[in-house]
């Protein structure tokens, strides 16, 4: 067991994390970049919106988690509510 | 030997297994399912309906057709890969009862009559609940017992509903039933309950987290799929169901960004999930069904991945509690990598099994003109992506280091999870083999550029989302907690109200019992302060002697008559 303790592994690195957040940015900026030379079929008026999934999916999660924060005052009982 | 219902196999194996023991038993463990889905592709007819009557009443234990049929082989591939990752569980109780709950399923789905329904309805209920049991904590116990409370309500919603149908119109027959009538809508309760309906979910939150590690893949599998068929054959086009299906596509979701017991958070995904199937069954056109089906096929491999990934790492490390995980990449790389294919699977990535039957559901909301209900599960499939796709992986297996060195999974866990894995890419990849097992006919193909470039961009910036409120700190830390759930009704308004009303009950027995002794009591007490009180007869007398007094008495009156005409 101590000898995993002491390996190092591929994140422990933070530059090896940096690497991989550098290219998950890339990959996001290349989707924007490609909305606007491909034509997207639209079926709904929203889909005009350059860049619409994009934009959704990012307000999507963060209005999820605020939201799911906000929930947690009214929900949020401790580990042990329904033995006491 | 053609018209053999596939789920006998399955009985009669848990029988042998009774009967032996060691590596004969796991033979028969794995062969079952295996040998069952070969009888079904082999000796079993398309179209075959085998009626029997029975006390006057035609039923039928065996119904292939185009919509029981991929149900009928989802269910033994479940059966095999969960058989395969609980090989080296030597508990016969939970061995007999998985072949009676997969058998059950498959019972259910080929049963062509309501009443051969309901008892595998049933079994279902009784033989799944070993599971939660078998774990033996105390949590467990209770939790096992809920789950069955709820269980049995909803086969006798079925059996209420079953009769009144019958009294109704003569018939027993398992088709399109709708909601007009009352047994429409009893039925429709008894489905709805298994289905995890809103409100009615919560036997599933509770009982599935508390299951053995191999016991809610199990689970995972049949119970709510039996349900989702159940739904496409009797009630496919209800409007209403795509709302309820859009409200349990987005609901569990907050739950599951807050919950901290990472088997409950996929119990919460696996509503939503079930979400996507109910919206594309009330929708109702050959597009949505296929969808819906297509949906239950990939969601019982992916999210019995998540499930196995989990059980892997509750296994191993005897918990699964995102507050005390973390850096388990570094000695399970394997489950790792495998928990991420499903993840991604379930996340409906390009080439991974969700993207080809999640996007039918989508696509057909479009063109029945559902926009805002669109909408709605465009934010779910976001919510999706993470809570199931990025928060199981990450505080299981990166985030923070907790200094847990597990070891890697065993073998048999491996293979499973390897199996289904494989499974979620080959769908995902080569999906016409999996559209072509569909009910209905229809020209659909997911991959054009549109379809491609617009998941990625939700997807990949709802992983951005993600990256950001981390950095921020804006994201809710995972905190050991109890969430308040509709299971709060019964588990704290109720018992608290019904202890409540005894204790008011039996205030009230005080009270008037005190109101009622007043007069008595007065007189008593008037007789004792009375002048004659000082002689002991005017004492009061307790019953016992006074019955004693009263037969001495009687008994020297017979005494005196005996004497004087007895010699007379």
């Amino acid at each position: 067991m101590s000898d995993n303790l002491d390996k190092k592994h591929i994140f422990d690195d933070p530059k090896n994390v940096q690497r991989l957040l550098n290219g998950f940015y890339a990959v996001c900026a290349l989707l924007v970049v490609v909305d606007f030379f491909i034509h997207r079929h639209i079926s709904l008026v929203w889909e005009k919106i350059p860049a619409f999934y994009a934009i959704y999916g990012f307000v999507a999660c963060v209005v999820l988690v605020i939201l799911a924060k906000v929930m947690r005052k009214g929900v949020m009982r401790g580990e042990n509510y329904y033995d006491e | 030997m053609s018209e053999l219902p596939p789920f006998v196999l399955f009985f009669v194996a848990a029988g042998l297994v009774l009967a032996t023991g060691g590596v004969v038993r796991k033979v028969i463990l794995l062969a079952t399912p295996v040998a069952a889905a070969v009888h079904i592709w082999l000796n079993i007819e398309m179209g075959t309906l085998a009626p029997f009557a029975f006390l006057n009443v035609e039923l039928s234990l065996l119904r292939l057709d185009k919509l029981s049929l991929p149900f009928a082989y989802l269910f033994c591939l479940a059966s095999v890969i969960a058989t395969i990752f609980a090989l080296r569980v030597d508990d016969t109780k939970q061995e007999v009862a998985g072949l009676i709950y997969a058998g059950s399923a498959l019972g259910a789905v080929l049963a062509g009559d309501l009443i051969s329904l309901f008892v595998f309805w049933e079994l279902m209920a009784i033989s799944s609940v070993v599971f939660i049991w078998a774990r033996g904590t105390d949590r467990a116990i209770d939790a096992g017992l809920r789950y069955l409370i709820i269980q049995i309500l909803s086969g006798v919603f079925l059996l209420a509903g079953a009769l009144v149908h019958y009294q109704a119109t003569g018939s027993l027959a398992f088709e399109q039933i709708g909601l007009g009538t009352t047994a429409g809508r009893l039925i429709f309760i008894a489905f709805g309950i298994k289905c995890a309906f809103p409100f009615l979910h919560t036997w599933l939150t509770d009982g599935y987290p508390e299951a053995t590690a191999t016991g809610t893949v199990y689970l995972s599998a049949f119970t709510t799929k039996v349900a989702v068929y159940a739904l496409a054959r009797s009630y496919a086009g209800e409007g209403i169901l795509v709302y309820i299906g859009i409200t349990m596509a987005c609901f569990p979701i907050f739950y599951a960004v807050i919950e901290n017991d990472l088997r409950k958070v996929l119990a919460y995904s696996l509503i939503n999930q079930v979400g996507f199937m109910v919206t594309g069954i009330g929708i109702g056109t050959a597009l949505a069904l296929n969808g819906a089906v297509a949906h239950a096929f990939s969601d019982v491999i992916f999210k019995g991945l998540l499930f196995m990934a989990m059980g892997s790492v509750l296994f191993r490390v005897g918990h699964v509690n995102g507050s005390n995980l973390g850096g388990l990449y570094k000695t399970m790389p394997k489950t790792t990598l495998f928990c991420i294919v499903g993840a991604m699977s379930i996340s409906a990535f390009p080439l991974f099994s969700g993207f080809v039957s999640k996007s039918m559901v989508m696509t057909a909301l479009i063109k029945e003109g559902y926009s805002y209900g669109w909408l709605f599960m465009l934010f779910a499939s976001a919510g999706v992506f993470h809570h199931a796709g990025i928060k199981i992986p990450y505080f299981a297996f990166f985030a923070h280091d907790s200094g847990l060195r597990p070891k890697e999974a065993p073998v048999n866990m491996l293979v499973a999870m390897g199996m289904a894995a494989a499974i979620c890419i080959f769908i995902g990849s080569q999906p016409q083999y999996l559209y072509a097992l569909l009910p209905m006919e229809v020209d659909y193909w997911p991959y054009d550029t549109t379809h491609v470039l617009a998941q990625l961009q939700l997807l990949f910036f709802s992983a951005l989302a993600f990256v950001w409120l981390n950095k921020k700190g804006l994201y809710p830390p995972e905190l050991r907690s109890v969430n308040l759930d509709a299971e709060w009704f019964y588990r704290k308004v109720l018992p608290a109200s019904a202890l409540r009303g005894l204790s008011v009950l039996s205030n009230m027995k005080e009270a008037s019992m005190l109101t009622a002794m007043a007069p008595i009591e007065r007189i008593r007490r008037s007789i004792s302060q009375s002048s004659t009180a000082q002689y002991s007869l005017a004492e009061s007398w307790s019953t016992g002697s006074m019955v004693l007094w009263i037969a001495i008495i009687l008994a020297a009156y017979l005494l005196l008559n005996i004497v004087v005409y007895g010699l007379s």
